[in-house]
C-alpha cells in the first residue's frame, strides 16, 4: 500500500540538501525513524564485527535458550544465536530492499518513457500489461513467478523486480505524457534534436523525482515481499539467515521458544514502519495536495 | 445495465486468455522434469517415455498448449503427481476454506473499519483520529504471517483460547478454527478501509450538499450517514475490491501459519514437493479469483454510481 501516484514534480526553488533537511528533521517522528533506519544500515554493513556469536555455529549444548545476558535474544532449535542469526538476517533483507527496487526501477521507467512518449502501438502494449499485472497482487504474482522460477538469490531478485515493474512503468509513462506537453520537448524537436537525445537529457531528469521516491517507498514493500517469500520457503534458503525464514523455523519449533519469531518480526515490523514513514513525510511535501491530514 | 455487466464480462475474457497464456509459458520454464518427479530417480528410461507420452508432455508445444486451454475450459486438470488425486477434486476441497477465509476477513475488515474511519473523520484530529493513525501505521508495517504467529503463540498455544491448527469440523467448528486466521487478515483491512473511509468521508462532508442538510435542521447520524456516506462509497468499495485481492495472497502466508486447508496453502506444498499439476491447477485458479474479483468491482461500480454506466 505503499506504492502511491505522485506526478508533481517538486520546487526546485529551495536547496537540496535544505528540502532533505526538512524532510527528516521537520517531524520528530521522521527523525526517529530516520535514525531507526541508519541503525538498520550500519548493523547490516558491519554484522560479523557486530554479531556476538557465528550465525550459523549449532551447539546441542545450548538449544533452545530463553533470554539471557549471553544470549540476548535466546538460541534456536540447533543452539544457533538469534541475535546474531537477525543481525546477519537484515543483510539479506536490505540488500534486496535496495536492489529488486532499483532493477524496477529501471526496467519500468524504460517501459513508461518508451510507451508515454511514442504513445501509438507501444503504448496499447505496455499499457495492458501494466494493467494486467496490476491486476495481481504483488505476493501472489512473486509466488506465481518463483514456482517456475524456484529459490536462490537471484531469482529471488528477479521475482520481486516482476512485482515492482508495473508500478515504475505506470509513473513513468504518466510522468513522461506530461512532460511531452511542455514546451521545451516541442522545441527540441523543432530544432531537429535526435529523439534518444531528448529523451535522456530532457525526458528522464525531469521525471527523475518521483521515480526516486517510488523507489524509497518501495524499499519497504521489497523487504516485506523478500521476508513473505522466505517464510513461505520459496525466498532465501537456509541456512543463510533472512527474517523470513528465521520466522518460519521458528514456527516449526514453536513449542521450543517463541523469541525468533517475536525478534524477526519485531525487526521486519520496526524497518518497514521506519520507512513507510519517512516516505509518508516526503509525500506531503513533495504534494501538500495529498496530505490525508 | 444488463448490457454493462456483458460488455465488462467480454472484457474479461482476453484478460483471462492472457493470463492463461503467461501461466503457461511460466510453468513450460519450470526447472526439473516432470516426469522424473513423479516416478523417481530409479525410473527407467521407458518408463519415463511412457509417463511423457500419457501426461501428453511429448507433444509439441502448440498441441500441450491448446490441451492446456481445454483443460481450463473443462475444469480438468489431471491428476496430482504425488498423491495421485484428481487435481480439480483437491483444489474443490479446499478452495471453500480459502473463500471463507477471505469473506470472514473481509467482514470483521468491514464492520470494523468502516465505523472507526467514520469515527476518526468526524473527530477529525481528535483522539479516535490519532488512533487510527497509529493502527494503520503499525497495521501496514506488520507482516501477516508474524501477526498470525503471534496471535497463535498467545492465544492458542499459552491461553489455550483458539485451536491451534487445523479447518475445523462441522459449522461451528469451523467458525471457530476461522477466528484466529481471520483476525490476522483483518488488522490490515481495518487499518486499510478505516483510513480509505476516513479520507472519503472528509472530502464528501466539505460538500455544499452537506451543508445544506445541516441547515435544514437533519439529525447530524443522518448527515453522516445517508447523505455523507453514501456519496463516500465509491473510493471504499474500489479499495474493498483491493483488500480482498490482497487477502487472496495474504490468506498463502496465513494458512501456513495456521496450518490450515486452503488453495494457498495447497500451492505452497505443491511447490516444495513440485507437483507440477496441483501447482498448474491451483495458479490457474488463483488466476480466475483475480479476474473474478476485478469484475465484481468493476460492475459493483455501475451500481453504487449510475453515472459511470453511461
Amino acid at each position: 500500500m505503499a506504492a502511491v501516484d505522485i506526478s508533481v514534480t517538486p520546487d526546485a526553488g529551495e536547496g537540496k540538501f535544505a528540502v532533505l533537511r526538512k524532510l527528516l528533521f521537520g517531524k520528530v517522528s521522521t527523525t526517529i525513524a530516520f535514525i531507526t533506519v541508519l541503525l538498520f544500515c550500519i548493523l547490516a554493513i558491519f554484522a560479523p564485527w557486530i554479531a556476538p556469536y557465528d550465525p550459523l555455529k549449532q551447539s546441542f549444548l545450548s538449544i533452545n535458550k530463553y533470554p539471557s545476558l549471553q544470549y540476548w535474544l535466546g538460541t534456536d532449535q540447533f543452539g544457533r544465536d538469534v541475535l546474531s542469526r537477525l543481525i546477519h538476517g537484515s543483510r539479506t533483507s536490505l540488500l534486496f530492499g535496495l536492489i529488486a527496487p532499483a532493477c524496477a526501477a529501471v526496467i519500468g521507467t524504460t517501459l513508461g518513457v518508451l510507451a508515454g512518449f511514442f504513445g501509438g502501438l507501444i503504448d496499447r502494449i505496455v499499457s495492458k500489461m501494466i494493467d494486467l499485472m496490476m491486476a495481481f497482487p504483488e505476493l501472489l504474482l512473486a509466488i506465481i513467478v518463483s514456482a517456475a522460477l524456484g529459490g536462490g538469490f537471484w531469482n529471488v531478485v528477479l521475482v520481486l523486480t516482476i512485482a515492482f515493474v508495473p508500478g515504475f512503468a505506470r509513473v513513468a509513462r504518466a510522468s513522461t505524457l506530461a512532460v511531452r506537453q511542455e514546451p521545451y520537448i516541442e522545441a527540441s524537436m523543432a530544432i531537429g534534436v535526435k529523439t534518444p537525445v531528448i529523451i535522456f537529457r530532457h525526458v528522464v531528469p525531469n521525471i527523475a523525482a518521483p521515480i526516486v521516491l517510488l523507489w524509497t517507498l518501495w524499499i519497504a514493500s521489497a523487504i516485506r515481499l523478500e521476508a513473505a517469500l522466505s517464510f513461505l520457503g520459496i525466498g532465501t534458503q537456509p541456512p543463510a539467515a533472512s527474517w523470513g525464514n528465521i520466522i518460519r523455523e521458528g514456527l516449526g519449533n514453536v513449542f521450543g521458544s517463541p523469541w525468533p519469531i517475536i525478534g524477526a518480526g519485531l525487526a521486519i515490523t520496526t524497518i518497514v514502519l521506519s520507512i513507510n514513514l519517512i516516505g509518508d513525510a516526503a509525500r506531503d511535501m513533495l504534494d501538500p495536495n495529498s496530505s490525508e491530514r | 445495465m444488463p448490457s454493462l455487466i456483458a460488455s465488462k464480462l467480454l472484457d474479461a475474457i482476453p484478460t483471462l486468455w492472457l493470463v492463461l497464456t503467461l501461466v503457461f509459458v511460466a510453468l513450460r520454464i519450470l526447472p526439473g522434469d516432470p516426469a522424473l518427479v513423479a516416478l523417481g530417480d530409479f525410473a527407467t528410461p521407458e518408463q519415463l517415455a511412457l509417463f511423457r507420452e500419457q501426461a501428453g508432455l511429448d507433444a509439441p508445444l502448440w498441441q500441450q498448449y491448446f490441451a492446456f486451454l481445454w483443460d481450463v475450459v473443462t475444469f480438468d486438470f489431471g491428476n496430482s503427481l504425488i498423491t495421485k488425486e484428481s487435481v480439480a477434486g483437491v483444489i474443490g476441497y479446499n478452495l471453500p476454506f480459502t473463500v471463507a477465509l477471505a469473506i470472514g476477513a473481509t467482514a470483521i475488515g468491514v464492520i470494523i473499519g468502516v465505523p472507526f474511519g467514520v469515527l476518526a473523520a468526524v473527530r477529525k484530529n481528535k483522539a479516535p483520529d490519532q488512533g487510527m493513525r497509529v493502527f494503520s501505521l503499525v497495521g501496514y508495517a506488520i507482516p501477516d504471517f508474524y501477526l498470525g504467529a503471534v496471535l497463535l503463540i498467545v492465544f492458542a498455544l499459552n491461553l489455550k483460547l483458539f485451536p491451534i491448527n487445523g479447518g475445523g469440523e462441522g459449522f461451528w467448528g469451523q467458525l471457530y478454527h476461522l477466528a484466529l486466521p481471520a483476525i490476522t487478515l483483518a488488522v490490515l483491512k481495518i487499518a486499510f478501509l478505516g483510513r480509505l473511509t476516513r479520507t472519503a468521508l472528509l472530502e464528501v462532508l466539505s460538500k455544499d450538499y452537506v451543508r445544506t442538510a445541516k441547515a435544514k435542521g437533519a439529525p447530524p447520524k443522518t448527515v453522516i450517514y445517508k447523505h455523507a456516506l453514501r456519496n463516500a462509497l465509491l473510493p471504499i468499495v474500489t479499495g474493498l475490491g483491493l483488500s480482498l485481492l490482497a487477502t487472496l495472497s495474504g490468506a498463502v502466508a496465513v494458512e501456513l501459519v495456521f496450518n490450515r486447508p486452503g488453495l494457498g496453502s495447497t500451492l505452497i506444498k505443491a511447490i516444495a514437493e513440485r507437483d507440477y499439476t496441483l501447482i498448474q491447477g491451483a495458479v490457474v485458479v488463483f488466476a480466475l479469483m483475480v479476474v473474478v474479483v476485478n469484475l465484481l468491482v468493476d460492475v459493483l461500480y455501475t451500481i453504487i454510481d449510475p453515472r459511470l454506466g453511461s
